[in-house]
């Protein structure tokens, strides 16, 4: 039915079968655009924050989903600046997964301000010194640059490449992507960083401020080396769920191996920066303000001193050790191990960073708060990830996402690992 | 934003700012119009749909 | 910036906690004067609008030693680290939404401009900000009875204590036109300074010495030598501002002789609490 749409030589399911699957997953898609209109039109009296909880889930969703998506930049990096030329196996998919994160990203801020039609003043009022503005200004420019690195991958589509105009200007494209992928690097640097730099600025707060280099709090270091570190992650996650759903090998082992590799070492620096920070903060940032660690983990029930182990242990010593040593990386399960847990730990981090913040009481007359999202929440939290699936379940099957799916899949036992 | 906006004040933190912002507009800007008028010129030079 | 810098007020407060008696009268009169909006269903609090709170704080020890402390709760107009002007929420607020006014020293907020982002009320470790939930509805025939002085705001925005300012606008105003270069202290006080029945808040100029808070707070002008961010310190013993340590330089004060009152307006580590607490400002060392 669509088979003139589908990329010669690819193999894809029947039309029917695609179209019930997109149905499906569209269907919790709709359930989060209702959500979300209702918290458009009535108002944000729709999710369970307040006035302790000003920041909740969806800043979480938000700082998770560009942590996550940091893989789009730091793959561009390599591949267009340091020039490790394997990734261009893998690239077209960390931009789209990059895309899908940042718009999904977008789509959640403009839910989660009060007043969404004012949304441009962040950009017409900036204030240059609040890390929110540099958080907006160099999201935004980088979904720009996003979008602009997808294209060309759109423009290879059989049918559009057919036309003369969109055929060289993919091809020009991809000639001056370096450029393209420097700003990028250059722009996501500063957002990755400010967002970080969002909590730890906040001297009113204990938990979140950190001392730091001029105008930036550690976190903003920390932040932008943590994206980079688990962002290839979770490109490999997804990539490795794509290619089960499919029931198809898209990647090379070697490329694989190579992306685990350097993230692994990534990972671990962070790590040992992050243990550091933690440190440095537990024992002099603190106590200066008359706040002993226990404050922090103790005394409600839900923060404990697990949600700090899990983070810095498990979520990422050990994610880290499991993808630096060969054998542990090039085992399949192993290395699938590791990389879940190196996504939830980034995922948790950004937990902390939001929430808990919000949860710890200053005053000494103060209690703890927590709370829990309202299904108005947890609905347009999922809508991305159901816009997701939807936008790769179709570029899957109309674009030349893998450069070797062909190879891999043409022949029956294709030759495996290297 | 602009200089015309009222809160704009020719300081450090705006210029660093804003001129790293405008420069990275320029750049894509610049860079989608090159490609974008390459294409054109590509085009109207007629060939075809197959040059690598 | 600099305009008036030479007669810069700075306009604060000291609330005197053993004559508060907790009777919430600076709250509903605040709620009245600022047209603070309210829910049918009161019930929680984590979302409604208190421009003013009152606290409760115990000492923590059973009958017969309890002891009741009421602790009301504007917001503190911080100005921030080493008192530059750089409160916790205005430095953070993206829009410049909410702005320090150099020459008053009150953090304004300007309704019209914030888009709720909510970044400030992250920032601010005292809760003073709120955020409207909700549209602001008033049961029929109460709309007579808001103040014209003062803008109601919109759903979506966040809000919070001005320091009465329209008062210190009509106060400019009566002065300039009576051919005055300035306003006398009794011209310009908050609605909750003059509503409180048992007098515990009173409310001036820090900068001027002759007012009244001026006397009782006896700020220091010099950094804290212990802490260089800490400025404007009272050099009055039984004087306190809430979060001191974490310099966010408040300009509300507060008065209590009693010392487990004192210390609850700040964490300290155990032991340090002896060691601090008569410590009062540079000029207490000589
Ligand atoms: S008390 Fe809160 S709202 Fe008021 S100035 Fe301080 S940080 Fe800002
Ligand atoms: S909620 Fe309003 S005042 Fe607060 S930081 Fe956001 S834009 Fe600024």
């Amino acid at each position: 039915m669509d088979s003139a749409l589908i990329p010669e030589g690819a193999k894809r399911c029947s039309f029917p079968k695609f179209a019930i699957g997109i149905a499906i997953v569209g269907a919790v898609l709709l359930w989060g655009v209702y959500a979300m209109f209702l918290c458009w039109f009535k108002g944000l009296n729709q999710t369970n924050m307040n006035d302790y909880y000003g920041f909740a889930l969806w800043i979480w969703a938000d700082l998770a989903v560009i942590a996550v998506g940091g893989g789009a930049f730091f793959t561009g990096l390599l591949k267009y600046i340091f020039k490790v030329d394997e990734l261009k196996n893998i690239i077209n998919f960390a931009v789209i997964i990059g895309f899908i994160c940042y718009s999904s990203a977008l789509l959640i801020l403009a839910i989660d301000i009060g007043q969404p039609l004012r949304g441009w003043f962040i950009f017409w009022h900036a204030n240059v010194h609040s890390m929110l503005t540099e958080v907006a200004f160099c999201l935004s420019c980088y979904f720009a640059v996003l979008t602009i690195e997808f294209i060309p991958n759109i423009l290879e589509n059989r049918q559009v490449n057919r036309v003369p105009f969109f055929h060289h200007l993919a091809h020009n494209m991809h000639g001056v992507m370096a450029i393209f992928a420097a700003t990028g690097a250059f722009l996501s640097f500063f957002h990755q960083g400010s967002l970080g730099g969002v909590a730890g600025v906040m001297f009113g707060r204990p938990f979140a401020v950190r001392e730091g280099l001029l105008i930036w709090p550690w976190t903003f270091f920390l932040f932008t080396w943590s994206a980079a570190a688990f962002g290839p992650c979770f490109t490999l996650l997804v990539a490795k769920i794509t290619e089960t759903i499919t029931g198809k090998k898209l990647v090379k082992d070697n490329v694989v191996h190579l992306l685990a590799k350097i993230s692994g070492w990534m990972i671990t620096t962070y790590i040992i920066a992050k243990i550091i920070d933690t440190i440095y903060w537990a024992t002099v940032t603190i106590p200066s303000l008359g706040f002993k660690l226990s404050h922090f983990y103790t005394n409600n029930s839900f923060y404990g001193y697990w949600i700090l182990i899990t983070e810095v242990v498990l979520c990422g010593v050990v994610p880290g050790a499991l993808l630096i040593i060969k054998s542990t990386r090039e085992n399949p399960t192993l290395r699938l191990i590791a990389i879940v847990l190196g996504v939830i730990g980034v995922c948790l981090n950004r937990w902390v960073m939001v929430l808990q913040i919000m949860a710890v009481p200053v005053m000494s007359f103060d209690t703890w708060a927590l709370y829990i999202p309202s299904w108005q929440e947890i609905a347009t939290t999922i809508l991305p990830v159901a816009y997701g699936i939807i936008l790769i379940a179709i570029t899957y099957r109309y674009l030349p996402v893998f450069p070797q799916e062909q190879e891999l899949n043409s022949i029956e036992p294709a030759t495996e690992a290297e | 934003m602009f200089p015309f906006n009222f809160e704009w004040a020719w300081d450090i933190a705006h210029v660093v700012f804003f001129g790293g912002f405008w420069y990275a507009i320029g750049i894509l800007g610049a860079g989608m119009t090159f490609c974008i008028l390459k294409a054109a010129y590509d085009t109207m030079k007629g060939n075809g749909a197959s040059d690598h | 910036m600099k305009q008036e810098n030479n007669k810069a007020h700075k306009f604060g407060m000291v609330i005197d906690l053993d004559k508060c008696t907790g009777c919430g009268s600076c709250m509903v009169s605040c709620m009245s004067e600022n047209n603070v909006p309210f829910k049918e269903d009161e019930s929680n609090k984590k979302d409604s609008i208190t421009w003013m709170r009152v606290y409760k704080i115990t000492n923590g020890k059973s009958f017969p030693d309890t002891e009741i402390v009421y602790l009301p709760r504007p917001c503190q107009h911080c100005g921030g680290k080493g008192d530059h002007g750089h409160s916790p929420c205005v430095s953070v607020c993206p829009a410049t939404a909410t702005d320090y006014g150099y020459d008053t020293g009150i953090v304004s907020q300007i309704y019209t401009r914030c888009f709720g982002c909510r970044y400030c009320m992250g920032a601010c470790p005292y809760h003073a900000r709120y955020f409207n939930w909700w549209d602001p509805k008033w049961p029929e025939g109460m709309e007579n009875y808001l103040s014209p002085n003062v803008s109601p705001r919109m759903r979506g925005v966040v809000e919070k204590c001005s320091f009465c300012y329209h008062r210190y606008q009509a106060a400019r105003d009566k002065a300039y036109v009576d051919g005055r270069d300035d306003i006398e202290e009794q011209e310009y006080q908050t609605a909750c300074t003059t509503a409180c029945p048992a007098g515990a808040i009173v409310f001036g100029d820090l900068n001027n010495p002759a007012h009244a808070v001026h006397q009782i707070v006896k700020p220091d002008p010099h950094p804290d030598p212990r802490n260089k961010h800490i400025v404007g310190k009272s050099r009055n013993p039984n004087v306190f501002r809430l979060l001191e340590r974490l310099g966010t330089n408040p300009k509300v004060y507060y008065l209590s002789e009693r010392e487990w009152v004192r210390k609850a307006g700040d964490n300290y580590l155990e032991g340090e609490w002896d060691e601090i607490k008569n410590h009062h400002g540079s000029s207490s060392h000589d």
